[in-house]
């Protein structure tokens, strides 16, 4: 089964998440239903600092055994920070989706965004569905 | 899932049960992963794994006449196989292009079963009985698919589990041969052979009683390390031990001396295709299935295209993560002149190249 959802950041339909530092910057990763659909992820990789994406664009890649998959930025902005520890053991995002496995840190453009996505109980639902 | 439009094994609703992932293989809905396919490829590799290959096609060959046909359309020279034998050939089309690649198992002297790639099956059953329409060797044909059950238990314990459920004795079995047999009362073929590099078998029994084998050995096997393992292991595992894949490694428009297979060639006999493999070699161009091992960051992927200082030479056919080797590897069909090993190349992953070098197959072989 996968993790509960934090209640302290928002969501994606695409199976990401965004934490609000308080900053004007978000960390992003995945969540924890997407790496148990994924299984065995054995290579992440990231974008450089500095690059710049907007909303829904695709921000990194994770690859399983099997599968390649896009992850798709939940915001607009800046890169500002990548978790490089991925680069050398991408299993920690099968390992800890939610907290070490995080992928970029991201400089926003549009606060605003934060609003248009998920909270954790509207994801929980859209699985829900998903699922039938 | 909609799944209502592809084939099903009889084993289908057992996948079910066990929650597997299932995927659309080349018309089939085939189980691709139990738990994940790393698991799997481990267990596989250190105990043994248990495969359904219910959805590949079995040919039966009958009459006086039956290895006449066989020698027409095989590249190997079945002559010297013995009854209990089993030889992996190819079938070509007049152009010399792999229809399959398949193996032959010699049941007696007029009596032969073609097992045959789930895809190619059809294509393989009309072009069998185009030739022999043509040629009317005193032989008759039967596609025993469908009432044919088969599945593969491969790993270093597979000897010890299956023995559990036979009276023959597994230890006189060597490999690439088969005994009739049978397996936990129903009647079977057991061959020692398998597409995962390890010791282990492949069994083929009735399709309605192959539920029944599956469950025996699965409830036996639990406590050995078996593992039920879909198409994802059976990828890697076949992979690393440099095996082919047919319709992704080769396919028509290959020639079996462009691929690992011209010790399954017999230029010593006639066959259909052998001008035109002929005149391809000596052509001195032409392609070459190589191994490769990616040495920079990221994983080849089939299609995905290779380079040799900045210039296209060929394209990836296999790529995946090395479970046992912990690395990307491949195969990849390149120009001929550049498929030595240790050369370096590079391969276009998504926007970037990353590097990579050729090397010699398999990457994997098990410890005898």
């Amino acid at each position: 089964m996968p993790k509960p959802n934090p209640q302290d950041r928002v969501y994606s339909r695409d199976h990401e998440w965004a934490k609000d530092n308080g900053d004007g910057t978000v960390v992003v990763g995945i969540t924890d239903y997407a790496q148990e659909m994924l299984t065995d992820i054995v290579f992440v990789e990231l974008p450089t600092n500095g690059k710049k994406v907007a909303k829904g664009e695709p921000v990194a890649v994770v690859e399983s055994v099997k599968s390649v998959s896009d992850v798709y930025s939940p915001v607009s902005g800046e890169v500002i920070d990548v978790n490089t520890k991925l680069e050398s053991n991408p299993e920690i995002v099968n390992q800890d989706a939610f907290g070490d496995g995080w992928m970029v840190k991201i400089r926003l453009s549009d606060a605003g965004e934060l609003k248009t996505l998920l909270r954790a109980a509207d994801y929980e639902q859209m699985l829900k569905e998903e699922k039938h | 899932m909609g799944w209502n439009k592809l084939r099903k094994t009889p084993l289908y609703e057992k996948h079910i049960a066990l929650n597997a992932k299932i995927i659309d293989f080349g018309g089939w809905a085939m189980p691709v992963q139990y738990t994940n396919v790393i698991e799997e490829h481990r267990a596989t590799r250190g105990f043994a794994g248990l495969f359904d290959i219910c959805h590949m096609g079995e040919i039966e060959i009958k009459g006086p006449q039956a290895l006449d046909l066989l020698q027409l359309v095989l590249t190997r020279n079945l002559a010297e196989q013995a009854i209990g034998q089993v030889k992996l050939s190819a079938l070509l089309n007049e152009k010399g292009g792999i229809i399959d690649d398949l193996t032959v198992y010699k049941m007696a002297n007029d009596f032969y079963m073609l097992v045959t790639n789930a895809t190619p099956k059809d294509r393989d059953w009309a072009w069998l009985n185009q030739i022999q329409q043509k040629k009317k060797f005193d032989c008759s044909l039967k596609d025993i698919s469908d009432k044919t059950g088969k599945l593969d238990l491969q790993g270093p314990r597979s000897e010890q589990i299956l023995q559990k459920f036979t009276e023959t004795d597994l230890t006189t079995l060597r490999f690439y041969h088969f005994y009739e047999s049978r397996v936990a009362g129903f009647p079977a073929i057991i061959s020692r052979s398998g597409y995962t590099g390890e010791d282990g078998f492949e069994i083929y029994t009735a399709a309605d009683v192959i539920g029944n084998i599956w469950d025996s050995l699965m409830h036996a096997g639990e406590h050995l390390g078996l593992k039920p393992a879909g198409l994802g292991a059976r990828d890697t595992l076949r992979l690393e031990a440099g095996m082919m894949l047919n319709g992704q490694d080769m396919n028509e428009s290959v020639s079996p001396l462009e691929v690992p297979y011209s010790w399954i060639v017999d230029m010593n006999k006639e066959f259909i295709g052998k001008e035109a493999v002929l005149a391809r070699k000596n052509s001195g161009k032409g392609n070459k299935l190589v191994g490769i091992e990616v040495t920079g960051r990221g994983i080849a992927r089939h299609e995905y295209k290779v380079f040799y200082g900045g210039k296209e030479i060929g394209v990836v056919t296999s790529g995946t993560f090395s479970p046992s080797l912990n690395k990307a590897i491949g195969m990849a069909f390149v120009a001929i002149d550049f498929s030595a090993p240790d050369t370096q190349i590079e391969i276009a992953v998504r926007d970037a190249m990353v590097q990579a070098k050729i090397v010699k197959l398999p990457f994997y072989k098990r410890e005898k």
